[in-house]
């Protein structure tokens, strides 16, 4: 398999996971992950500090499963969603079966009134799994650049 | 804002409280030199976060820049960080270690107490320029503030006057913060939520025990917290703090009828989760309390939610702005199995938190939805007009609790 064709399959697998996000299919937004993965939203001071708190941690698919229905069904906020932008991956290690990869993000979020901000940047940190051509991620933190997140973050990056 | 009035207060109760104390400049600069450097002592870290000389940290009293900071002696020093040359910060970063602090202006040195020990070319260069010789360095040194350490609490206060962090707190506070600061504690991770609404709306969402299953579904559907549930509210004499605890009991029919007879929006049934171990911690509690939100005035909050603890630190931005700083905690003594519950647990609380999420939301929906309501007044009658403890927890004692501690130093 060459370099650009691995590359290419993770820019397809990126723009098809922002699509999910920014499209509001978010019961789809699990399918990204292998069954057993970590998904974890920190800040860049948190990674630096080596704290493993994230503003989201989940160490199964399950919890992301309940993160969507949560938002669906229980927790209360403004209608809102989401603009993600990508910058080109940096691919840290390749392997066979594996391959992990540093992508920057920005994301600008839309309120229902119309408001729209750059809401949080920074890198998603990945571990991708390579099975049968298909790729997983087994890992994603999310390492926003700031510390500070305005009013709430529902919607997951 | 050009048509600011004084606050009125129309009862002599606390049962009314007018929009117009969320909406002025004013009253935010009031409150700075009132509340914050009044009598009244500001959490600013804990002593684990600078546990060596020279370890410090940087954070605020109301507006006021404050460094805090372990001197040789062992003994923690806070002062305002603010060169007293020209004004500039002295420290410009979060946290540190060092021997003494510079400021970037003009390289004015001081020590960790804040003492101002050099002044770049005093004497001038060649014979020339320089201070003036009876320019005497002991009486330039910036603000510096009292320091009271309860539990591994760092407190500082501008005030000479304010009671000793034990009676400040009062017994029933003091012994609520030692149930859960009982061992050392390691910080797990830090976040700062960006509220768009004045601080005190927030104080009063901690307090208020009413909403918070009426709000947070999420609480009510795994049954984390019921009003039916046993647990009370305390509030200090003072009625500046408060703790509201609950403790699950076997499951309260009758209550929780109450709750569908309202059909109130909390009860949902049929909402599961997939993977319930978010909720499955461990025993660490032997009074069997599952959940003690502490908050001590003007702008403490210490909480447990089963295994999840943290603290959160309140600080005014702006008149519409505040900023929520959370420290989430786990025991140095923690196993990893223990530590990978609180970090699961995590997930229910800061800005994505599944219960508090929405907390960073509704100061905001207030702010807004009083904006040409100024002369009008907020209801705050729950349980009656009472500012003591209270065995139900569907009341709004503590936050007329708050209002009784702040008008106390606002008319002072």
């Amino acid at each position: 398999m060459s370099t650009l064709s691995l590359r290419e399959r993770i820019a397809d697998f990126h723009a098809a996971y922002i699509r999910c996000i920014d499209q509001d299919a978010l019961e789809q937004w699990p399918d990204f992950f292998e069954a057993k993965c970590h998904y974890t939203v920190t800040t860049a001071e948190n990674d630096r500090a080596g704290l493993a708190a994230g503003l989201i941690w989940a160490n199964n698919r399950n919890m992301l499963h309940d993160r969507v229905s949560a938002l669906r069904h229980a927790n209360i906020y403004e209608r809102q969603s989401y603009r993600h932008i990508l910058g080109l991956p940096f691919i840290t290690h390749s392997a066979p079966e594996q391959v992990e990869v540093e992508t920057p993000f920005m994301v600008v979020r839309i309120m229902h009134d119309g408001q729209t901000d750059l809401f949080v940047c920074g890198i998603y940190r990945d571990v991708f799994l390579l099975n049968n051509d298909i790729l997983k991620l087994s890992a994603r933190r999310v390492i926003c650049d700031s510390s500070r997140i305005d009013t709430l973050l529902a919607v997951p990056l | 804002m050009s048509d600011y009035q004084p606050i009125h207060w129309s009862t002599e109760g606390y049962t009314r409280v007018p929009y117009a104390v969320y909406q002025h400049q004013e009253v935010l600069a009031e409150e700075q030199k009132k509340i914050y450097e009044g009598n009244a002592w500001s959490y600013l870290c804990l002593d684990s976060e600078i546990p060596e000389a020279g370890d410090y940290r940087t954070s605020h009293v109301g507006s006021a820049p404050v460094v805090v900071v372990r001197d040789d002696d062992g003994e923690i020093y806070a002062f305002e960080n603010r060169c007293s040359h020209r004004g500039a910060l002295i420290c410009l970063d979060r946290a540190g270690k060092t021997r003494d602090f510079q400021c970037v202006y003009h390289a004015w040195t001081y020590d960790r107490q804040g003492n101002l020990k050099g002044v770049a070319f005093e004497a001038g260069l060649n014979g020339a320029g320089g201070m003036p010789e009876h320019f005497c360095k002991e009486d330039h040194s910036p603000r510096k503030l009292r320091v009271a350490v309860f539990c591994g609490l760092v407190f500082v206060s501008f005030s000479d006057d304010v009671d000793s962090i034990e009676e400040y707190l009062g017994p029933e506070i003091c012994a609520r913060i030692e149930r859960v600061l009982h061992k050392p504690v390691e910080v797990i991770g830090r976040f700062t939520q960006v509220l768009p609404n004045n601080w005190k709306l927030y104080f009063e969402n901690v307090k208020d025990s009413y909403h918070a299953s009426l709000l947070h579904l999420f609480f009510t559907t795994f049954k984390l917290n019921r009003l039916s549930q046993r647990g009370a509210v305390i509030v200090s004499e003072s009625g500046g703090h408060h703790v509201s605890y609950s403790m699950v009991d076997a499951p309260d029919q009758a209550a929780g009828t109450q709750y569908q007879e309202q059909g109130l929006r909390s009860d949902q049934d049929g909402y599961r989760l997939a993977d319930p171990s978010l909720l499955q911690g461990f025993k660490e509690f032997e009074d069997g309390i599952t959940l003690q939100i502490l908050s001590v005035f003007p702008g403490f909050v210490l909480q447990q939610i089963q295994n999840c603890l943290a603290i959160r630190q309140v600080l005014p931005k702006g008149v519409a702005s505040t900023d929520l700083h959370w420290t989430y905690l786990g025991y140095a003594s923690d196993t990893p199995e223990q530590r990978e519950v609180r970090l699961k647990q995590a997930n229910l609380i800061g800005p994505a938190g599944f219960v508090s999420m929405e907390d960073g939301a509704v100061g905001g929906f207030v702010q807004r939805g009083i904006a040409a309501a100024g002369d009008l007044e907020a209801v705050i009658e729950m349980g009656g007009e009472s500012t003591s403890s209270s065995p139900s927890r569907v009341t709004e004692a503590s936050v007329r609790g708050f209002w009784k501690a702040y008008r106390q130093l606002m008319q002072a």
